[in-house]
Parts: C-alpha cells; sequence; structure tokens
C-alpha cells in the first residue's frame, strides 16, 4: 500500500498532527463558549475547577483515566505494539517500577525514575551489562521531578526539593535525601512537580496553577530559578498553568517548556503548548490567554492575547505534553539533531482521546518549530490506553528512554540494526 | 501461627481459604457488603479496580490507616487482586431503611449535579473502574471522606478528589453525605 506522507502521519498519530507555526497559530479559532449551567443548578463560583465540566452519565466517558497500581511484567509490555520511523527500534531497558515517571541519567550511567503516584524514586543500575532495578528512596511525597548535576541527584516532591549527593557511589545504601528547598505551596492540583538543571548551572521548580482554571496569588503560575542550595530563589517564568517538562536549547541556550491548556473549555481547544522563554519574567497568559489566540471564557474579560508571550507550537487539545528533551546524540539521523522530543500522555477528558505518544519537533535556525511529526505510536488503540508516555531521556550513547507511567516501565530506543547486546 | 499464615498466603486460594481470609475484613466492613461499624466502609460490590487501589495504597503506606497498614502488609500483588475482586462479589450495601426527608433529598441531588459527582461516579453513584461505588455508603465514612479529601489529610491516588473538593463546604459536605447514604 503507498500514502504519502501527511496520510502516513495521520494515520500513526491516530489523529491529525501537523507543524504549527505562529502564523497558523495567529488564526483566531471560532470562539468557544462555556457549556451551559444545568438549570436545575445554581452557578459554580469563578474559578470552581468544575466550571464547564458536563454533567450526567454522557460526560462519564470525560471522567479520569487512572493507571493500575501494580507495574506491568516485562513480558506483558505493549513494545509489539508500537510503531517508529523507519530505522528505528524500541525494547525494554526496565519494568516493575510503579508508576515511573521523570527520568535522569547519572554520570556513571545509573537512570534515575521519579514516581508520582507512589513515594518512590528508582534507580536502575547498570553493571557488568546487567540491569537492576533499586528503589533509591522512599516514603517521599509524590516525587516526580529529578534532576542531576556533578554526582548530586536533587528530588523534587509535591513542596520540598532535596537532593543526595554522591548518589551513585550510595545506591546500596542511601541516606534519606537532604532537603534544600521548601518555601512552596502544598496544593494537589499540579503540585508535583518537573525540575531541571540550566546552562546557568540553576535549578529550575515550576509551580503550577492551583486547579484547572483558577485566578491564583503571586506564589503559583510560574518557573522559579534558584541556585544549586536552594538559595536566590526568583520568578523567572509567569502565566505557566502547568509545566511538567523543559530543558534548553543547546543552539541558543533558550529555555523550552510544555504547558498543558485549561480543561473544559471544549473538547478542541485549548491545545497544549510548547514555549520559549527570551527574556527573565515573560509572561505566557494562563489564566487569561489560552494557547496564544483565545481570551478564557471566564477570566479573559479586558485582557488581550497581545500582552502575552504565545506558544511556538501548538501540541494537541488536552494531549498532556509532559517531558521534554533536546536530542544532541549522535546515533539517530542527522535530521533530529537539537530537534525536541516530547512525550504526550494523552488525553482524558476528550471523547476521542489524542496523545499517548512521543512526538518529535524539528525547529528552524532561529529556534521557532518547523514540523512537529509522531515518534512512536501504537500505545492508544480502540480510544484505549496500553501505556502512557511521561518523560524522554536522550542518553549519552545516544538511544532515547521513555518512560511509561501506566505500566511502570521504561523503554529504550535505538536506530540502526539492533544490536543483542551492548559491547561495551 | 505465624508460618501457618504465610503458608496460607502463598498457596493457590480456593473459595474455601478465600472466605477463611476475609473473615477478618468482613468482622469490621460486615458480612453481607453493608458495614455497621462506625467510621468503617461497606465493601459489598465495590468497583474492583478502585479496591485494588486502595489495598496497594494500604500496602505501600500511601494511605494510612494503621489496621488497614497492617492487615496489607504481606499481601502479594495477587492477594491485592484477589481480595479486590472478591469484594465486588459481595451483595451492594444497602440503603438506610429511613428514607431521608424529600426536600433534604432533592436539595441534595442538586448539589450532585452542580458539583458533577454523576459524571465520574454515575448517575446512579455505583462507580466503575477506579472510581468508587459511593450509593449507600456509611453517611459517617461519607462525611469523613469528604472531610478528609477537602483538607488532603486523606491523600487521593490522584489529585482529583482534592480538587474538586476545593469549593464545596462543610455545610455541603454533610447534605452530600445524607443524601448518598439514602439515595435509592
Amino acid at each position: 500500500m503507498k500514502i504519502d506522507a501527511p496520510a502516513r502521519q495521520a494515520l500513526l498519530a491516530g489523529a491529525f498532527l501537523s507543524a504549527f507555526t505562529l502564523a497558523a497559530a495567529a488564526q483566531q479559532p471560532a470562539p468557544a463558549a462555556p457549556a451551559p449551567a444545568p438549570a436545575a443548578a445554581p452557578a459554580l463560583p469563578p474559578g470552581s475547577p468544575l466550571i464547564g465540566r458536563p454533567d450526567g452519565a454522557a460526560a462519564a466517558k470525560l471522567a479520569p483515566v487512572a493507571p493500575p497500581p501494580i507495574a506491568a511484567a516485562a513480558d506483558k509490555l505493549p513494545v509489539a505494539k508500537l510503531k517508529l520511523p523507519p530505522g528505528f527500534n524500541i525494547e525494554v531497558y526496565a519494568a516493575g517500577m510503579a508508576n515511573a515517571r521523570s527520568l535522569r541519567e547519572g554520570d556513571k550511567g545509573t537512570v534515575f525514575v521519579g514516581s508520582r503516584l507512589v513515594d518512590k524514586v528508582y534507580a536502575v543500575v547498570n553493571k557488568d551489562g546487567k540491569r537492576q532495578v533499586k528503589v533509591l528512596a522512599s516514603g517521599l511525597y509524590r516525587p516526580n521531578g529529578l534532576a542531576f548535576k556533578d554526582g548530586t541527584l536533587y528530588i523534587a516532591e509535591l513542596s520540598k526539593i532535596s537532593k543526595i549527593e554522591k548518589v551513585e557511589d550510595v545506591l546500596d545504601n542511601p541516606p534519606k535525601p537532604t532537603v534544600i528547598y521548601d518555601d512552596l505551596p502544598k496544593d494537589e492540583a499540579h503540585g508535583w512537580k518537573f525540575i531541571g538543571i540550566g546552562p546557568d548551572n540553576k535549578l529550575y521548580v515550576p509551580v503550577g496553577q492551583p486547579g484547572n482554571s483558577v485566578l491564583h496569588d503571586d506564589a503559583h503560575g510560574q518557573i522559579r530559578r534558584m541556585n544549586l542550595d536552594g538559595s536566590g530563589a526568583e520568578v523567572v517564568v509567569r502565566g505557566m498553568r502547568n509545566t511538567v517538562g523543559f530543558d534548553w536549547n543547546p543552539e541558543n541556550k533558550q529555555m523550552y517548556f510544555t504547558d498543558n491548556g485549561r480543561d473544559w473549555v471544549s473538547e478542541t481547544v485549548p491545545e497544549d503548548e510548547l514555549n520559549r522563554v527570551s527574556k527573565d519574567g515573560e509572561n505566557f497568559g494562563a489564566p487569561y490567554c489560552l494557547q496564544g489566540n483565545i481570551l478564557d471564557p471566564e477570566f479573559g474579560w479586558g485582557k488581550s492575547c497581545a500582552d502575552y508571550t504565545a506558544p511556538i507550537g501548538l501540541l494537541g487539545a488536552h494531549t498532556a505534553a509532559l517531558g521534554m528533551r533536546f536530542y544532541t546524540g549522535k546515533m539517530f539521523p542527522a535530521a533530529y539533531k537539537n530537534a525536541i522530543f516530547i512525550a504526550r500522555h494523552g488525553s482524558w477528558n476528550k471523547s476521542q482521546k489524542l496523545g499517548g505518544d512521543v512526538v518529535v519537533a524539528k525547529l528552524n535556525r532561529d529556534g521557532t518549530v518547523k514540523s512537529i511529526e509522531p515518534f512512536i505510536t501504537g500505545f492508544l488503540n480502540d480510544n484505549t490506553y496500553s501505556g502512557r508516555p511521561v518523560d524522554v531521556l536522550p542518553m549519552k550513547d545516544g538511544s532515547l528512554l521513555v518512560s511509561d507511567d501506566w505500566n511502570g516501565a521504561v523503554y529504550r530506543v535505538t536506530y540502526g540494526k539492533p544490536k543483542v547486546a551492548e559491547g561495551k | 501461627m505465624l508460618l501457618a499464615l504465610s503458608f496460607i498466603a502463598a498457596s493457590p486460594l480456593s473459595a474455601a481459604t478465600l472466605a477463611e481470609r476475609a473473615a477478618p475484613c468482613l468482622g469490621c466492613h460486615g458480612e453481607k457488603g453493608t458495614s455497621e461499624m462506625e467510621n468503617t466502609p461497606s465493601l459489598g460490590a465495590q468497583q474492583p479496580a478502585y479496591a485494588l487501589i486502595q489495598l496497594f495504597m494500604f500496602r505501600e503506606k500511601l494511605r494510612i490507616f494503621d489496621p488497614m497498614n497492617e492487615m496489607a502488609k504481606d499481601f502479594t500483588d495477587d492477594d491485592l487482586r484477589i481480595f479486590s475482586d472478591y469484594l465486588a462479589t459481595l451483595p451492594k450495601p444497602a440503603p438506610l431503611a429511613d428514607a431521608g426527608d424529600p426536600t433534604r433529598m432533592a436539595s441534595a441531588r442538586t448539589l450532585t449535579q452542580q458539583f458533577r459527582c454523576d459524571s465520574c461516579h454515575n448517575a446512579d453513584f455505583s462507580g466503575r473502574d477506579n472510581i468508587p461505588r459511593i450509593a449507600n455508603q456509611r453517611e459517617d465514612y461519607l462525611a469523613k471522606t469528604l472531610r478528609e479529601y477537602k483538607d488532603n489529610s486523606r491523600h487521593g491516588y490522584d489529585a482529583t478528589m482534592a480538587d474538586v473538593m476545593q469549593p464545596i463546604t462543610e455545610a455541603q459536605i454533610v447534605e452530600l453525605a445524607y443524601f448518598l447514604a439514602r439515595v435509592r
């Protein structure tokens, strides 16, 4: 069967996904009206997490999807269903890590794995050609975020950041993490964190909006930057709703971040965003302006999207674009150099689910988005997830790891003839 | 005694040994799916995916209640599945004999629509998948649980209930628990 490239992309994605540019994003879509409140019920207070949420049996398919609590066995993982562009291979890297989320690689090749719904940080230890999963820390509260620098692992729980120094030397008997920063709100909604260390050697810590769409105080809706000891915290990004992934462009050192759009405006808008930070204190619009060109139906009155920085790419409505990394490895073809891999966890409150895949954003020389294409698909079949990607991690050897919190597993993507074992 | 228990835990479970193993659970949670113990939930016909998550959370000490943490601490993954499937086979909890004051029932039903309880828990509050059955749950347990989600002293598996409870007042919690315990 011969199909043209766009059709193939659409097939791969299981739904449409195409390149977005600023010009495309600037077209104002039809305004989305909030769903009317049911006649019998009194109006909800402004900012209620329930505004726009439909009621009744028809809405039941829009309820949150919870992953199974128990990690899938390695031989039950959906690898055979997964599709990648020609020449790429995918295999199981490690399994049995309930709710595996954020990924970081240590200097000595240990892969650290955070979690959100359980209390653990895992370490996948590579020793003598064998991989072994250890629990590095437990009893933590939603330890989603990880960062690694100069031998130290940084762990972000819901409302505190801690560290374990020389972590790869103490994997068999790790100490309790030492807290470096805890001046953080304790909200459950969007409280879990992705963290990263920038080329400026500072730690970046997001604080999401404390709910779906809320007028919040000055401590939320932002990304903070601080020294690696937790001192000197300052706000560098505002108008951020909930980012669960960011990285720095290796070319121009600018920070790029994914941001999840609000719920209950409509099934088709707003889309999740890929943003680029070009100056300190930049405001990206939430909760007033959505996806760069829609004024929020509740909070947008009297505001203008022109006052906020628009996204450089749109990532699909409700797709939950989470972890993202620039690819600087040498294993993949040249077209992937400095491209951004983005894990889309997949929608829940959308009749036809969208996402549940990994896409690749290729950039123009000026750092804007040239194209966004599917990279790994096949987790979403018949509107049902058999896995949900959370984070991506280019490894030093040029391969790419992908975490899946539905199955508690990490996969490894390579390019070229599959090797039986790494020859080192 | 400990040896014997661990032997039972490790052996394939027949229906008889499952009923034996479940006896201590039902001592508190009610033999016929309806709890008669204060602040202790009825578990009859509970959604197995929800029960599995809760048993897992007790085992992993993600949800803290000492007697349940103790009960679940040595459970294997299979034990968790077997017990959650077993609870679903018990009869669903019986509604309170008292059908409730019609005015309170009607206004509380409006609250359940306003707060979209029915959009996840179903119109008859029977739940599905990871979303629990709340119809005819004990009134005291319902009110306690809603309060605990609101102040986040009970950690949900995810943040959904903590989020949706934020605008709900104490007076509304009382009415919601009154209604759900009696809904027919």
